[in-house]
């Protein structure tokens, strides 16, 4: 029982990241709507961008920006220092998600155009009519 | 040779997709040259790097003068020139073919297309090269996502096709990242060598297994691997047939090499195929039941692309299973066999295209009497299918026999006994389309050519059919000294 | 020069008077600090993409609040359209730029040889030069994504 909660309070903020990825992986393949579907998709991207950034907090860990007096004394800690690269990482995984949802939308808009509804079951019926 | 040449390969068509963005709304006659001349200043540049490399062994490039590990680092072994000599040469003879298709199809918005196109070129060149493991994801999602606007600039289905794409090759993309941020989280760096020296002592970790699982998921997404197949059909038939032209034959490819890389580069083949006991006879088993489901699809087709994009998902098994067979022979047939089918694909793709150019068909049973009327384009079709099949001196034969030769040296005989019923089951896909094509035009004929006078393609769209029929013969003419000098040292030591 | 009061024809028919006022007054300070965190990305939290989105904002919330055809006149889509190609070609130009003077892909210290600053003060601050590129860039393209989505790929109606 207490390995248990160890497992589950210790690490809550992963289990966190874990159910809102599975929320947008729902909504993905469940929603018939399909501007739902990319708020699923963001959803799930977002979730993976928190993981990145938990993993490289620490306990007690001060912000990546030096002071330049300190550096250049080389008083800096760097054992005590929030870990900075997966924060740089994750900004470049954020514009690819922009740029996915960018593309996404105006594909949606084209669907739109082209059958008058952006919802999936009415767009399979009209796609099997014509 | 300049050792900055592997990355002008990448720099001449990135800058000529802006120059062409910007001129073509000046004048459309800019279009062509310049994407042109940078594809071919790119195949002649890659050939050169590949020579190099085969003489002087591996080769690793600094990007910005910022050392490894904390740098970006390009690696240049004898496989990922190989990959890259073929990337940019494919895309070269591909766009002979999109060039005029793209002009009868969307007439004015030439130069958006083809811009997206070379980024795309150049994105799938980095990604063959590149050494770090973050910007691998960085460049799949940039192939990725000009693939997806370029399907989307097709009609009808189009738009629906690549809405559906983009959902599941995000996903892919997205456990390919889970994958990466679990090894960084377990050996705190992204190089690929640097990750492969930390990672043999955390073999045991869960955490491991865990990356390794994702990552191959991932790419098993990209590749369209059975069951994981069911956006490529769609999305590959309904496309510009220009775009299918250069994404058909290299996308689900490279994808394959991506999986090479990550096994041999960052896991060990021990851990991989012996490490965790049975996951290597399921690969295989799954693979074989993808060519035979594959196969079986393909032959409920009527659309010839939509046939044709389930032949490339049968192929894609092929080379799933001669990776995981885990021995000499099958490693060499799966990467001669990525050689192959990429050439094969190309041949079939712009084959289909220039009947759509020339006819607006593409359902088979209105192929009739094609041979009269296109003498060059169904020779082209003929070699593509002997290839498909495995009928030597084309080259598909000699990579089928390599990864028969591997499969019954693995034991495993349910991947054989799938590679020869898949060899069967295209043979009659295309005795189905000979038949078709060699039969006389009823009266009132649905083709609206007059007479008997052969209605070829543009003189633009010639090339890359000759060019594809010569290939597939010397290659597999040459299949011998093509493996001793170039393939053997392409495999990673097993 | 058109100050906002000149394009007060083009304006949307609903007028609200505080959302006006006080974007009206709003969007030079955060064009001013979107500058500012472009300048300070190679130094300090910040960069192209955060400066270039920022950038971009303060122009949607002129088509927010004044209408599409006023940001319009502000930034034309010909302008725009050109902006946002301009801005990655500045990225790989320069790249290719230290491969012509001796270096690798992207090693300033070979732009050394054209203003010569020293190859350590050109390593440090070469990738400004790609950061305002990127800005730019980036600035164009979001207000591009916007404009097209909002108006229906026409670009003649507003909200």
């Amino acid at each position: 029982m207490d390995g248990w909660l160890a497992e589950i309070i210790g690490k809550f903020n992963y289990w966190v990241y874990v159910v809102l990825m599975m929320t947008g992986f729902y909504a993905m393949i469940r929603k018939n709507n399909l501007v739902k579907k990319l708020l699923g998709m963001n959803i799930f991207q977002t979730a993976i961008i928190l993981l990145y950034i938990s993993m490289g907090s620490k306990v007690g860990g001060k912000i990546p920006i030096l002071d330049k007096q300190q550096a250049l004394e080389g008083a800096v800690q760097v054992a005590g220092v929030v870990n900075p690269l997966p924060h740089v990482l994750m900004l470049t995984a954020i514009v690819v998600s922009v740029s996915v949802t960018g593309v996404a939308l105006a594909v949606v808009l084209r669907i739109y155009k082209e059958y008058g509804t952006i919802d999936e079951d009415q767009i399979l019926e009209r796609i099997g009519k014509s | 040779m300049n050792h900055n040449l592997p990355v002008l390969v990448l720099a001449f068509p990135l800058l000529a997709a802006f120059a062409v963005n910007l001129l073509g709304k000046i004048s459309k006659k800019h279009v062509a040259p310049w994407t042109l001349a940078s594809l071919s200043l790119s195949a002649v540049a890659s050939s050169w790097v590949l020579m190099d490399v085969l003489q002087t062994g591996k080769f690793t490039y600094t990007v910005g003068g910022w050392m490894a590990p904390y740098g970006i680092e390009l690696v240049l072994d004898p496989l990922s020139a190989l990959m890259l000599a073929l990337v940019s040469w494919v895309a070269l003879v591909a766009t002979f073919s999109a060039l005029p298709s793209i002009k009868q199809e969307m007439p004015g918005r030439e130069h958006l297309f083809f811009s997206l196109y070379l980024i795309l070129v150049s994105g799938m060149m980095g990604l063959v090269i590149t050494g770090d493991a973050f910007n691998l994801y960085v460049l799949l999602e940039i192939t990725s996502i000009t693939t997806y606007g370029l399907i989307a600039m097709g009609k009808g289905r189009a738009p629906l096709s690549s809405f559906n794409y983009i959902i599941v090759g995000t996903i892919g993309a997205c456990f390919y990242l889970l994958g990466v941020g679990y090894l960084y989280l377990l050996t705190g760096t992204l190089n690929m060598a640097d990750i492969a020296s930390r990672l043999p002592a955390l073999y045991e970790s869960p955490t491991a297994a865990t990356a390794f699982c994702f990552l191959m998921v991932g790419l098993w997404i990209k590749m369209a691997f059975f069951p994981l197949h069911g956006w490529l059909p769609n999305a590959y038939t309904h496309a510009p047939k220009g775009a299918g032209v250069l994404v058909a034959p290299l996308m689900t490819k490279v994808s394959v090499f991506l999986m090479i890389r990550i096994i041999f580069s960052i896991y060990s083949p021990e851990y991989a195929f012996l490490g965790h006991a049975g996951i290597k006879n399921l690969v295989v088993w799954a693979a074989a039941i993808a060519i035979v489901c594959a196969s079986l699809l393909a032959l409920a087709q009527k659309d010839f692309v939509k046939m044709l994009s389930y032949i490339i998902v049968a192929e894609v098994g092929y080379l799933v299973g001669g990776v995981w067979l885990a021995n000499q022979q099958g490693l060499t047939g799966a990467i001669f066999h990525v050689l192959n089918d990429s050439l094969m694909t190309l041949c079939f793709f712009v084959a289909a295209s220039a009947i759509a150019y020339r006819t607006g068909k593409s359902r088979i049973e209105d192929f009739r009497g094609l041979f009269k009327k296109m003498p060059l384009t169904m020779l082209a079709l003929c070699v593509g299918a002997l290839s498909v099949v495995g009928v030597p001196p084309t080259c598909g034969f000699f990579s089928k026999w390599f990864l028969l030769l591997g499969g019954v040296q693995a034991g495993q005989w349910e991947f054989v006994a799938a590679l020869i019923f898949s060899s069967l089951v295209n043979a009659v896909l295309f005795y189905r389309v000979f038949e078709v094509a060699f039969s006389q035009p009823e009266e009132g004929a649905s083709l609206e050519l007059e007479g008997s006078r052969t209605l070829e393609v543009p003189a633009m769209m010639i090339p890359p059919l000759v060019v594809v029929t010569v290939a597939l013969l010397a290659i597999g003419l040459s299949a011998g000294p093509l493996v001793r000098e170039v393939i053997r040292f392409a495999i990673p030591s097993l | 020069m058109r100050t906002l009061q000149q394009d007060a024809h083009i304006r949307m028919p609903w007028q609200d008077m505080i959302l006006q006022t006080a974007v009206r007054v709003l969007i030079p300070f955060i064009q001013l600090f979107g500058l500012y965190v472009i300048v300070h990305g190679h130094y300090s939290p910040g960069g192209g993409f955060q400066g270039g989105v920022i950038l971009g904002a303060a122009i949607i919330l002129m088509a927010l609040v004044f209408g599409l055809r006023a940001s319009m006149h502000y930034i034309s889509e010909n302008a725009n359209k050109t902006l946002s190609i301009l801005g990655p070609f500045v990225f790989c130009f320069i790249g290719v730029l230290c491969i012509v003077f001796g270096g690798g892909f992207l090693d300033y210290g070979a732009l050394d040889s054209i203003i010569p600053l020293g190859w350590n003060e050109w390593r440090s601050f070469g990738i400004f030069l790609v950061e305002l590129g990127v800005g730019v860039g980036v600035m164009s393209i979001m207000l591009r994504i916007y404009r097209v989505l909002s108006s229906a790929g026409t670009m003649d109606k507003g909200l």
